[in-house]
């Protein structure tokens, strides 16, 4: 069975990849920003699943995930959302979430109605990759669902080859040892980072995140990995200029 | 049944590492070497040193005769109040300051609720010249004035946490999210058993003193080694993890821990977690927690803010699946008033957390010959407003 997000790595070298906070800044604006964002030519995009308490992300995120909560969003309601939007989106569709919210809809059942909706894949960035790999890889092959793995420069070399081995989909690299948020511009450590994960030669494709806001880091992150991730600077953009503006967004990016 | 932690740093089907990949190189860092820095002599010694010059321990197993005589049975107070900085949590903290040196670390991070585990944190740094940071919620700094002016006093800053709910959850968010932006100088000191594994076990073998103490002392005291029951409250559990400890499998001792349930446990303003919690992951461990059924942590209540954690640590997640451990939830009228009732019967007065615990006299039946050690984790200093308040004082 075909799985998007390998079509989309195939044919698009440059990848751009968009994540928003689902429910924010409306709670129904989630189907409009994934159309908005399909017509403005994004390769990716990643749905952010709202959490009371997600440790890995900056200010930016944190503010959208508790302001989509506060407008009332909920798993349920998400999935209810996103029912039907294959009928008008192709691109491949990931949910990023934290553990806690999956576990309590019962891991199986989000699984199904991932599968049903048409998701490709998932990111979840507090399930270590052991505890996914010895008790919930088979259920996601079960379903056909991806899950993304994060490595960071911290990432020992092992641990990179082990993560490439059971990996499908892409590995997401974390740009600094960082929340997420905005920076300017890539620093020489990043960049020998970049180097040396390159010359790695791993089998999952790469994709880089964290601190991407502009098109000189969109364009360094695709020289050395086939993508780039944007979040907290596209969320900015949402709340100052509205969903229909999009487009704007990413011509600024490429 | 083995109610210690597991090779794989679990207690059941409780705990685990359940952390981001960026936290993935500390939190491995630590599991790899806590227990061999630990057993060290070296460490001990140094551990055991500070313990008794610096802490003031051993601290006193005081047989408490008028609430014995009162309650019939044999009451005794393992008084954590008089250890250094006021409570039991300088244990932990003197523990994983020299931890932290040995792992080469100079930089020390801390949350803190009421701000006991953030002085508790801030005087070991001072101890040992280490720079350290104290993440507490905007509301908590409000509410805990004497003790944000304790950690600056002892050479702290503390950072004022505006995200979430403001208070200790938000504060452990912070100090985690930190430690993913620092992690090669610096040292995560967690206040409980709570968090990620190794940090439950290890904070649980930091606070074992107080079980050891309890076990050399009752055997001169009464001849034997171990009591009829222990008792202790719970916010995340350490000092009942430090009184439960060298008992735990040890089924002759009945144990009973004892939760906030705020305003009553039905009234939506409560932190006992066994009676409204479920399952889940907060701050990297699989416990018991309070949420919604969407998955969403809720803000916990109790008059105590050392109670007020909407977890649990895992030891005690299993302790009461097991029913190993009886859990119990008092309400804050009944631990207010027991904070007034110990003073006034024994002339020692608690801190709100603590007081909890002795309420658990109103609600059990003993018999005349058992042997029951509270464990007094901490004294009233630092509650003298909410007294004054509450009491009109």
């Amino acid at each position: 069975m075909k799985n998007r997000i390998d079509e989309v790595f195939k044919n698009e070298k440059k990848i751009l990849s968009i994540y928003f906070s689902a429910g924010h800044p409306n709670l129904d604006d989630t189907v409009s920003v994934l159309k908005n964002l399909q017509k403005s030519g994004v390769d990716m995009i990643e749905i952010g699943l709202p959490f009371s308490d997600p440790l890995a992300d900056g200010p930016t995120i944190q503010k959208s995930s508790s302001k989509a909560l506060k407008n009332g969003m909920t798993t349920e309601k998400l999935f209810k959302q996103l029912e039907g939007v294959r009928e008008e989106i192709d691109v491949p569709l990931i949910i990023m979430g934290y553990f806690n919210p999956m576990m309590q809809y019962g891991i199986d059942n989000f699984c199904k109605r991932c599968k049903l909706i048409g998701i490709d894949g998932l990111i979840i960035p507090d399930l270590p990759v052991n505890v996914y790999h010895e008790n919930y890889m088979a259920l996601f092959n079960k379903y056909g669902l991806y899950n993304m793995f994060l490595i960071t420069p911290q990432t020992s070399v092992e641990r990179i080859r082990y993560i490439d081995k059971i990996s499908n989909g892409f590995i997401y690299m974390v740009s600094n040892t960082s929340i997420t948020g905005m920076k300017n511009t890539f620093d020489e450590t990043q960049i020998k980072y970049f180097k040396r994960i390159k010359s790695m030669n791993l089998n999952t494709p790469t994709i880089i995140g964290f601190g991407i806001s502009n098109t000189e880091t969109y364009n360094s992150s695709v020289k050395y990995s086939n993508g780039a991730i944007i979040g907290s600077a596209f969320i900015k953009f949402l709340e100052e200029k509205g969903v229909e503006k999009t487009n704007e967004f990413v011509k600024s990016i490429r | 049944m083995n109610y210690n932690i597991n090779k794989k740093g679990y207690y059941g089907y409780f705990g685990g590492a359940f952390i981001p990949e960026m936290l993935y190189p500390n939190i491995a860092e630590l599991r790899e070497n806590y227990l061999k820095i630990t057993n060290d002599s070296a460490f001990k010694k140094e551990f055991d040193e500070l313990l008794k010059s610096y802490v003031g321990r051993p601290t006193p197993l005081f047989f408490a005769k008028r609430l014995s005589k009162k309650y019939n049975a044999k009451i005794y107070l393992k008084r954590e109040d008089l250890c250094h900085t006021g409570a039991h949590k300088v244990n932990n903290t003197i523990g994983q300051i020299i931890l932290a040196k040995r792992l080469g670390k100079n930089r020390i991070i801390a949350e803190t609720g009421a701000g006991q585990h953030g002085v508790a944190t801030a005087t070991v740094c001072a101890l040992m010249g280490v720079e350290c940071v104290v993440y507490m919620g905007e509301l908590d700094i409000k509410r805990q004035a004497p003790n944000v002016a304790r950690m600056k006093m002892l050479g702290a800053a503390v950072s004022p946490v505006t995200s979430g709910s403001k208070t200790l959850k938000d504060a452990t968010n912070e100090a985690i999210r930190d430690w993913i932006n620092n992690p090669l100088d610096t040292h995560y000191i967690i206040g409980s058993v709570v968090g990620p594994h190794p940090y439950p076990d290890m904070v649980a073998r930091f606070q074992s003193v107080i079980s050891e103490e309890v076990k050399s002392q009752l055997k001169e005291l009464e001849g034997r080694n171990y009591p009829d029951y222990l008792i202790a409250c719970v916010g995340g559990g350490s000092n009942a993890a430090g009184l439960y400890y060298h008992y735990l499998n040890d089924v002759r001792v009945k144990m009973i821990a004892v939760e906030a349930a705020g305003k009553g446990i039905k009234s939506g303003k409560s932190a006992a977690t066994s009676a409204l919690g479920k399952e889940g992951i907060i701050h990297g461990s699989k416990t018991l927690l309070m949420q919604t059924a969407d998955g969403q942590i809720t803000e916990p209540y109790s008059i105590s803010a050392g109670l007020d954690y909407p977890g649990v640590g895992p030891m005690h997640a299993h302790l009461f699946l097991t029913k190993r451990a009886e859990f119990i939830s008092i309400a804050d009228q009944e631990a207010m008033n027991w904070g007034l009732t110990l003073s006034q019967m024994e002339g020692i007065i608690p801190a709100i957390e603590t007081a909890h615990a002795f309420a658990v006299l109103d609600i059990k039946k003993f018999k005349p010959d058992e042997i029951i050690v509270f464990n007094c984790s901490g004294r009233g200093d630092k509650d003298l407003e909410t007294f004054i308040n509450y009491f009109q004082l």
